[in-house]
């Protein structure tokens, strides 16, 4: 037995789907004859999880995330490969594997829509044979820290989302799992909401050492809790490892945004600068440009002293490229650097 | 088994959360028990019985079928098509529990909901206006509720294989209402089984819906006698037990080509 939480190897879903012949004659023969196209929604992907490890799941749409995600859940047979969560082989021994488990969908209540949510937790406490001084001590805390007591009381329907949301997550935590799937759980959310469930997620992962997996299209919620981070693209894993080595491997630029107190034109900014260090772009207006440089302290030292020596600025601004970008890069340009 | 006994209670809750529905169900029987009891006097005109039941017999039948409609009637096939469809059983699966367990258990929190503030109520009144004969005999009583039990099991049991089968139809709308018509005709509700042509009589032999309504409203109205009650109570427990054979089957296959709708 190894100490992984999450083993996975050559881990493969397909889908059968049929495609349909267009037109109302093609409509008359998929009565009786129907093409199915086999799709790969993962393909055979391998990974390992250490307890306690806060890791990103993230992919564009339709890149297998979800599916994963419902294969290490139990919910999915895979069509190949093989899982072992805790210990267990979730589908197989689905009843007793889901107890270890908490899982938030984003897109999904888990809650029950009419009634409220304190008979919810009533209800999962039992499902999950919680014993009343454990649910006391751990859903105080967490009802503490989610700021939802005053919610309790009211039926879900009644909730906006971001109170949903907070009361969604106490409740895939009323069993104290070990492992914790959160699949876009700040889908549609503002912002202090956002923070309040990220600062939650570091507590709880601090406190009982919960081992995270989180899919997410907002990066800013993977920079501000995950260190490593699983990037999938149709279905294969094409970067597994740090958030910071992904951000020097890709991010290797760095760009200066200068805003200037009188219009300026490209030639005028070559002829301080020389061009074969700086490439030029223009920003919102034409007082402002914006200079990609390599991540070099001399070469930013030099392009400053130079610029504001020849002209006059109003405003500076030094700027990394944002997780955002690298991962539209690495999308673009679909290759593996590190 | 707390967490199944919790069910029955919550969908009680939710039953008591939507109180329009619960009071425009007693209406829409009412009218139905009305209509078919205005009908029946009608096709009797002055004779004495009909295929053996008088119209005080047969008006106790209908009233009595109506009432024990709303214990073992429900709609977990559509809740289990819906969730399938909208992809909300991927939360139910992600819960410690037997799916299809907990639906069952949902249906029987409905079924009590009703039983209770629905037909024992609705029994009360209806035999205040019109003329039924209701047996005081406890063992009648008895027979009657083992019976509805059954009757549960039964419909319910047959609700899950609907439900289920939109996994591999992934919409079967027309199915579910088709189902849902074929109960109400063939189980009895509508039409006590005798009065139906012999041979229509020895194919529904071969299907389990008469036992859903047509048994425990015979036996209420005393149109089974001594040894018949004891077969078609023990014909019920034999259909209970083979219908668990396809749901077994189908929910395995389910599981193995589950597709979660919608992402």
């Amino acid at each position: 037995m190894s100490n992984l939480m999450i083993d996975v190897d050559n881990l493969t879903k397909e889908f059968k789907s049929h495609s349909s012949r267009s037109g109302l004659k093609g409509a008359f023969r998929d009565l009786l004859t129907r093409n199915y196209t086999v799709h790969q929604a993962v393909d055979s992907i391998s990974l390992k999880i250490k307890p306690g490890e806060m890791v990103g799941y993230i992919g564009e749409n339709g890149a297998g995330k979800s599916t994963t995600i419902k294969m290490l859940t139990g919910i999915l047979t895979p069509t190949a490969g093989n899982v072992r969560i805790n210990g267990m082989n979730p589908h197989k021994e689905r009843e007793r594997f889901v107890k270890t488990i908490g899982v938030v969908f984003g897109q999904r209540s888990q809650l029950w829509w009419d009634i409220a949510v304190q008979e919810s937790f009533r209800l999962l406490k039992k499902v999950y044979n919680v014993s009343d001084e454990d649910y006391k001590s751990h859903m105080g805390l967490v009802i503490e820290a989610l700021d939802i007591a005053p919610l309790l009381d009211k039926p879900v329907r009644k909730l906006s989302l971001g109170q949903r949301m907070r009361c969604e997550l106490a409740a895939a935590l009323i069993h104290n799992p070990p492992l914790l799937f959160l699949d876009e759980p700040t889908i549609g959310l503002d912002v202090l909401v956002k923070l309040k469930i990220r600062e939650f997620l570091k507590e709880l992962n601090d406190r009982y050492q919960t081992t995270v997996v989180l899919t997410t299209h907002d990066l800013t919620d993977i920079e501000a809790l995950c260190e490593r981070v699983i990037m999938l693209d149709e279905g294969k894993i094409i970067y597994d490892g740090a958030l910071s080595q992904l951000k020097t491997s890709w991010g290797e630029g760095k760009q200066i945004q200068f805003h200037f107190t009188s219009p300026k034109t490209r030639e005028e900014l070559l002829e301080t600068t020389g061009s074969e260090l700086v490439v030029w772009e223009p920003s919102e207006n034409a007082n402002s440009w914006t200079a990609n440089v390599t991540n070099d302290e001399e070469v930013i030292s030099v392009l400053i002293k130079d610029v504001v020596a020849d002209h006059k600025i109003l405003d500076l601004k030094l700027l990394e490229t944002s997780t955002e970008e690298i991962i539209r890069n690495i999308y673009e340009e679909g290759v593996i650097h590190g | 088994m707390g967490k199944y006994i919790e069910m029955i209670r919550i969908r009680f809750l939710m039953m008591l959360a939507y109180r329009t529905n619960y009071y425009s169900g007693i209406i829409i029987y009412s009218i139905n028990i009305a209509a078919y009891y205005f009908l029946w006097s009608a096709i009797y005109g002055g004779k004495e019985d009909i295929e053996g039941l008088s119209v005080i017999q047969m008006t106790t039948y209908i009233a009595v079928a109506w009432m024990a409609r709303a214990f073992y009637f429900n709609n977990i096939d559509r809740e289990i098509a819906l969730e399938i469809k909208e992809g909300k059983v991927a939360v139910e699966l992600i819960r410690p529990y037997h799916y299809l367990s907990m639906k069952t258990m949902q249906a029987l929190g409905e079924g009590i909901f009703r039983l209770l503030f629905f037909s024992v109520p609705g029994m009360v009144i209806v035999s205040l206006i019109f003329p039924l004969k209701i047996s005081a005999d406890p063992a009648t009583w008895g027979f009657f509720a083992i019976s509805i039990v059954f009757s549960f099991m039964i419909n319910t049991q047959i609700n899950l294989m609907t439900g289920i089968l939109t996994f591999f139809l992934f919409n079967n709308d027309g199915l579910i209402r088709a189902k849902r018509v074929v109960i109400d005709l063939f189980s009895g509700l509508l039409l006590p089984i005798s009065f139906y042509p012999l041979w229509a009589q020895s194919i529904m032999g071969y299907f389990p819906f008469q036992y859903i309504s047509y048994v425990p409203s015979m036996i209420f109205t005393g149109g089974f006698a001594g040894s018949e009650v004891w077969n078609a109570i023990m014909m019920q427990f034999l259909w209970v037990a083979i219908l668990f054979i396809p749901i077994q089957i189908l929910w395995v296959l389910a599981k193995k080509q589950m597709v979660i709708q919608g992402g």
